[in-house]
Order: C-alpha cells, then sequence, then structure tokens
C-alpha cells in the first residue's frame, strides 16, 4: 500500500488536533479503547463534546497545557492508501518543529481560523512549506460554523492568501483551498451539506489523489553509497555490492556510470533486492548494485549517470534554518552531513537573515539563533557532490552537527 | 533478472535504516522479544544485507515468564540464521538484588527488564539497539525519533530530542551514550501482519486461536498460569483465545479470537476495535505510563 505523509501547520487554537482527530473518527480509525479514553477525558475536563486533541497530544506536559510542543506522528488509513501525519506546533518559537515535520513530508495543510483569517502565523507557515519546496500546499479555513458556513468570509480569506502566494518563488506549488469545521465535520471526510456552494473536493478526497512519490522529486538519478557488502562466504566470495537508497531516477543494469569522487567510469552489472536480481529499480528503493570494473568504492562515495553529473564543489551558499541553543556564527565549525557523507564544514559568511513572514532580510547579522532562518556560504575540508535543493530535495540538503555536542544543530538546503 | 523492481515504501524505509545502523556504529545489537515485530525486524535486516549475514547479534531479555512456544521459535529462528543471540535474565537482576520483585494482583516482571537491558548494554558497550517500537502503538511512542539517543542511565530526555531531517539520521554519540533505533516506526499493526503475511513469516503459535486456560479481570482475558497473580475468587474457564502482542505472561492480555491462519488474523485486525496495547495490562497503569517507563530506560 502506498503512504503519503503530510505536514500540519496551524496557530494556537487554529483546531488542528481536532481536525486530525475528525479525520481519525470518520475514517473510522479511532478504536473502541482510544475512543472510551478520549471520552473519559473530555468528562473529566467538563466538556460537552469530544475533545479529538487528547488523541494527538502525546506528551504529559502537553496534556497539561494543552499544546503541543514537539513532531507527533498520526497514522491512518483508507482502502487505497496509508496517510502520516506529521502534527508541529504552530508557535514562532517552533519554527525548527515546523521544518522538521514538512522535511518528511510530500503535501501540507495550513490551518486557519476562519474567524481571524490570514495572520501573521499564516504567512510564517507558507513560509516554511515554501521553503521546504513541498509541492502540495492544503489551506484548510476551519472554523467555518463560527461564521455561519459563509462564503463570503471564505473568498475574502483565499483572496488574502492569495496576494500572499504571489510573493512566493516557487511557481509549480499546488494550492488548495478547502472550507471545513473540524468540530462538525463539514468537508473533511464527508461533503458539507450546509455549504453547498462549494462545489469541490473534501480534504479526504483531495488527499487521496495526491501523488504518494514525490517526495523525493523527480530528476536525475542519485545514488549515494551507504554501506558496502562484503560476504565473504564461499558462494560470495569476491562479491562486493554497494547498498544505498536510489533518488530522483531509475537506475537500470548496463547503465553507465560514475562513481564520485573518484570519477571512475564504470557500468551497473547487477540490481539486487534481497535475494533477487532486477533490470531496474525506481527512486526510493533500497537496493544492493554491484559493478562491471573492481573499483574501490566506500560509504559517502556516490554513483550517477555518466551524463548527470552533479556539482562536486568545495564551496557553496545554502539557506539554513537553525535549530540548536548554542548561536551560530562566523567561522564556526560543523560536521556536515549530506546523505551518507560527512564532511567538515566552516561558516564563512552570513549574508543575511531572512524573515519568515515574507517581509525580506536582515543584513549584518554575526549570529543566528535558534529558529533563525539565514542565507550562509560554507567553506568544505572536501567537496561534496550535490545538486540544488530546488532541484533534488534529497541531494540539495544538508545537516550540521555540532561537533562538541553531537546535536543536530541547523539544516540547510543547497542555492 | 528481467523484471523492474517493485517497492514497498515502509519496507524500503526499514532497510535504509538498518544500513545506517550497521554504518554509523561499531557495536549494534537487535532487541529480539519472539514477537512480531522483532520478527519482522529480523526480516527486514536480512533483506539489507543479502548476501551477508546479519552484521550484528540478537539479545533477548527473558523475564522468565515468557510464553514456553515463544522461547522455542526464538531458538529455531537464531539457528536458522546463523546469528549470535545474546540471552540475559531478568531472574539474574532480581538475584543480584538490582530489583525487586513486584508482588500483588498487578505484579509484572516487565518494569523489571529496564535494569537488565542497561546492564547487557553497559557490559557488551552496544551503541545501538535496535527495537520494534512503533508509533501507532502508544501516544508516547508517537514523539520517539527513528534514532533516539539515550544518556549514560539509558533514560530519554523526551523535550530535547534531535530533530531528524529528511532520510538523514545523526548517530554521533557521546563515549556511555546509546541509541535505540525504530526501524518500523512508522509501521501500523496491520502493516507489520500484512508484510508478516506476504513474506510467509513463521510467528510463535500464539498468535494464533488456541484453547486456553484463562480467566476475566478488568474486562481484560488473563492467561492462567503460575506467573500470574489470581485472587480465589477469580474464576478459570477454557476459551479460544490469541494474543495481539507477546510480552510477558503477567503483562499481556488475550483476545476472544477464532483467526488460526494468518490471512484470518489479518482480516481480524481489519475488522478490529480495540488497539493493540489495549490488551496491554502494563500500558492500563496511567495515562502517561508508557512516557514514565521510558524515561526511565525501557524501550
Amino acid at each position: 500500500m502506498e503512504v503519503l505523509k503530510i505536514a500540519t501547520a496551524g496557530s494556537v487554537d487554529d483546531g488542528k488536533s481536532t481536525l486530525i482527530g475528525r479525520l481519525l473518527y470518520d475514517t473510522k480509525s479511532l478504536t473502541t479503547d482510544k475512543l472510551e479514553a478520549i471520552e473519559k477525558s473530555s468528562k473529566q475536563k467538563g466538556y460537552d463534546y469530544l475533545d479529538f486533541s487528547l488523541a494527538t497530544d502525546g506528551l504529559v506536559a502537553e496534556r497539561e497545557q494543552g499544546i503541543t510542543i514537539d513532531v507527533a506522528h498520526i497514522y491512518f488509513s483508507t482502502a487505497t492508501r496509508s496517510y502520516i501525519i506529521a502534527d508541529t506546533p504552530g508557535h514562532v518559537e517552533y519554527t525548527r518543529n515546523m521544518v522538521t515535520g514538512a522535511s518528511t513530508s510530500q503535501a501540507a495543510i495550513i490551518l486557519i481560523d476562519a474567524r481571524h483569517g490570514v495572520i501573521e502565523q499564516t504567512y510564517r507557515h507558507f513560509f516554511i512549506n515554501n521553503l521546504l519546496r513541498i509541492k502540495d500546499v492544503i489551506v484548510a479555513i476551519n472554523k467555518m460554523d463560527l461564521v455561519d458556513f459563509s462564503e463570503e468570509i471564505y473568498n475574502k480569506i483565499k483572496a488574502d492568501f492569495k496576494a500572499l502566494v504571489a510573493k512566493s518563488d516557487y511557481e509549480d506549488q499546488n494550492i488548495t483551498f478547502i472550507p471545513v469545521s473540524a468540530l462538525t465535520g463539514d468537508n473533511v471526510v464527508n461533503q458539507s451539506e450546509i455549504m453547498n456552494w462549494y462545489t469541490g473536493k473534501t480534504l479526504l478526497e483531495h488527499l487521496e489523489e495526491l501523488d504518494t512519490q514525490d517526495v523525493y522529486n523527480k530528476g536525475v538519478m542519485r545514488f549515494p553509497v551507504q554501506y558496502v557488502v562484503r560476504p565473504k562466504t564461499t558462494d560470495f566470495h569476491d562479491f562486493r555490492g554497494y547498498a544505498g537508497k536510489v533518488y530522483g531516477g531509475d537506475i537500470n543494469v548496463g547503465d553507465e556510470v560514475v562513481v564520485l569522487p573518484s570519477l571512475t567510469k564504470t557500468k551497473v552489472k547487477e540490481i539486487y533486492f534481497n535475494n533477487k536480481k532486477y533490470a531496474s529499480a525506481t527512486r526510493r528503493s533500497s537496493i544492493t548494485v554491484t559493478l562491471e570494473n573492481d573499483v574501490n568504492v566506500s560509504r559517502g562515495d556516490m554513483i550517477v549517470k555518466a551524463n548527470e553529473l552533479p556539482k562536486v564543489e568545495k564551496q557553496f551558499n545554502a539557506t539554513i534554518s537553525w535549530m540548536d541553543n548554542k548561536p551560530l556564527s562566523n567561522g564556526s565549525k560543523y560536521v556536515l552531513q549530506h546523505g551518507a557523507h560527512k564532511v567538515l564544514a566552516k561558516v564563512s559568511n552570513i549574508h543575511h537573515k531572512i524573515e519568515t513572514d515574507f517581509s525580506g532580510v536582515v543584513n549584518d547579522i554575526a549570529t543566528l539563533n535558534m529558529n533563525d532562518i539565514a542565507s550562509v556560504s560554507f567553506l568544505l575540508n572536501k567537496p561534496i557532490f550535490f545538486d540544488a535543493f530546488k532541484n533534488n530535495r534529497t541531494n540539495g540538503s544538508f545537516i550540521l552537527i555540532d561537533p562538541q555536542t553531537n546535536n543536530t544543530a541547523g539544516v540547510g538546503f543547497i542555492n | 533478472m528481467t523484471s523492474n523492481l517493485q517497492i514497498n515504501a515502509l519496507e524500503n524505509e526499514a532497510i535504509y535504516i538498518m544500513r545506517e545502523v550497521a554504518a554509523q556504529f561499531e557495536k549494534p545489537v537487535l532487541l529480539f522479544s519472539g514477537g512480531k515485530d522483532s520478527i519482522t525486524l529480523v526480516r527486514l535486516a536480512q533483506k539489507a544485507f543479502y548476501p551477508a549475514k546479519i552484521p550484528f547479534p540478537l539479545m533477548h531479555i527473558d523475564t522468565g515468564h515468557n510464553f514456553p512456544e515463544t522461547i522455542e521459535f526464538r531458538d529455531r529462528l537464531v539457528e536458522e540464521l546463523g546469528v549470535e543471540l545474546i540471552v540475559r535474565h531478568v531472574q539474574d537482576t532480581i538475584d543480584q538484588g538490582k530489583v525487586q520483585e513486584e508482588t500483588g494482583r498487578y505484579s509484572s516482571r516487565n518494569t523489571l527488564q529496564t535494569t537488565t537491558l542497561l546492564d547487557a548494554i553497559e557490559e557488551f558497550k552496544f551503541d545501538a539497539c535496535i527495537g520494534g517500537a512503533r508509533r501507532d502503538e502508544e501516544k508516547a511512542r508517537a514523539k520517539e525519533r527513528i534514532f533516539s539517543v539515550r544518556d549514560d542511565f539509558g533514560q530519554w530526555d523526551e523535550k530535547n530530542q534531535r530533530p531528524e531531517l529528511f532520510d538523514m539520521l545523526n548517530g554521533q554519540i557521546h563515549l556511555g551514550q546509546n541509541v535505540r533505533v525504530f526501524p518500523i516506526s512508522n509501521w501500523t499493526e496491520l502493516d507489520v501482519w500484512t508484510y508478516i503475511e506476504k513474506e510467509d513469516l513463521e510467528i510463535p503459535s500464539i498468535y494464533f486461536a488456541h484453547k486456553r486456560k484463562i480467566f476475566v479481570r478488568d474486562g481484560l482475558i488473563w492467561s492462567s498460569s503460575e506467573f500470574v497473580y489470581k485472587d480465589e475468587e477469580e474464576e478459570v474457564e477454557e476459551r479460544m483465545v490469541r494474543f495481539r502482542t507477546v510480552g510477558d505472561m503477567s503483562c499481556t492480555a488475550a483476545v476472544d479470537s477464532y483467526a488460526t491462519t494468518i490471512s484470518e488474523v489479518v482480516a481480524e485486525i481489519r475488522d478490529s476495535s480495540i488497539s493493540e496495547r489495549g490488551a496491554r495490562i502494563d500500558d492500563k497503569r496511567s495515562e502517561a505510563a508508557m512516557e514514565k517507563r521510558k524515561q526511565q530506560g525501557y524501550f
């Protein structure tokens, strides 16, 4: 069964948890014991309705404060596909979590409270979905029940959001507007009987039709070598296989390939998945390949097609999202992990900070703090083999690891 | 070799994670309970490294209160795979005076395993422990990372977790720390069962409907055994049941079932209205039961 990963973003009290709870409830994904637990908790809190948010807010601190403070993963399925929702909190200070949730998703739902319309938080949510190149963005205009299911209000919010879209540089992004009420269920799974002025799909109907393979966008094939398989058994005495995941495009037996960084030319001899051989494998496949020539390949190397070389450089510019308590400053050094490849990186210049509300940039920045997004240049001790993030989400991104704490301190998107 | 590979997204993700473990750590181990999730992990590890053998040992933390069927099954599987099996016993931890046996109506060795596990990690200097936990099982597990860092005391700091971006996994740790790895994080119970069916994997017989001596307490079906505390007035009867999870006998409740084949089990799960951990007595202790155990080093 195919899997669709979705990120959700909304401000406090936009009803994000209620929307997710509603999706679970109307797709009959909530089991009796979970429902009972929700009923019990709702009653204890004195609510006269079912508080679906209790199904998603996992940590004690969250239940106490009634807010979501980390990325939670929620699962449900329909007859045709499985869904994974990365539920992220919407406060300004949690940019880090939103970026994280969006990085593994191919679609995003941005929630807007119909009573408040497009607010600063909406700008920020859309900005992050843009930065992360999320292909499909669904703008769910929620709490329509509280504005008398008004078409006029819906159209006004839609127009305001479109003004925001005009500021974006991601032209191929698909943006869909849906008026919903998570509380009453209108247009979430079931068509609203009241909002008959809306003739589009319900939220679930729309999700059912999205392409599940777009998370690793289509383009040129990249095969970063994760692990070298050397069985050294009698049957496979000289076997040397290169294990990894295929990104971007297809790999076929007989393809003329180049191994980076050695630039050795060879051909794909065999493609294994478990104990079977195949003629070709598509993007997202975790396979093991063997090569015609006896070349020296190790973890961190990359196999690409001979006529599709990536950039191989020691210097580049990237947009980074800072995620650590310890600030980033000019000259700081980090371990840069780019797929299976690790190198050392030095910050050579912080060009400017980018405001997440589309208001522009701030120059003359000396340090970056948690949740800042900025344009930064790096100098590496060894070259990496990359593509621009807009052309290849996986081969155009990297993480920065603080060598003292070993924490994942930031993520970068190569320009 | 003429065909094109058709992939299962979750399987490929899990294989990718297995390979990251083998590449990034020096002493990984796969925690094997003999349950369906760990059987699935073993299959994924086989696929990840073919034609080489699985490059790490399996380890079973034995509570001593296992269903005998599970142990027989475990030993057979390990022999077939030709991998090393390490067994560490909760009984030994009790005998060493490090933990005290619980007493009373809800006594279980389930929480005691944590100490035995942490001791074993220290004994073998394991830096990565692969486990079969899934995010859909329980709400604290929904927050779990794929590479989840534990400190010297095996503790989970849930408010200070490393962000995981795209599919990049950061396995850099300090000496003494270890990482719990969850390759099937994104699978649901149904995904596991359909996989077992598709791969035709053998699983312990207690997952299928069988006649068993049971008693009913708090609406849950308890196995009647010397390891399970029972009041005198609690009546034992024989029923057709099966187990949905294989914990220790003292913390795993059965469900009424007539499913005797994998396809019948899959059909039953599809229609089921009770979640898997709904039959875990250990989770019913409080709303935050799992989160508390995880902070202490449980997996």
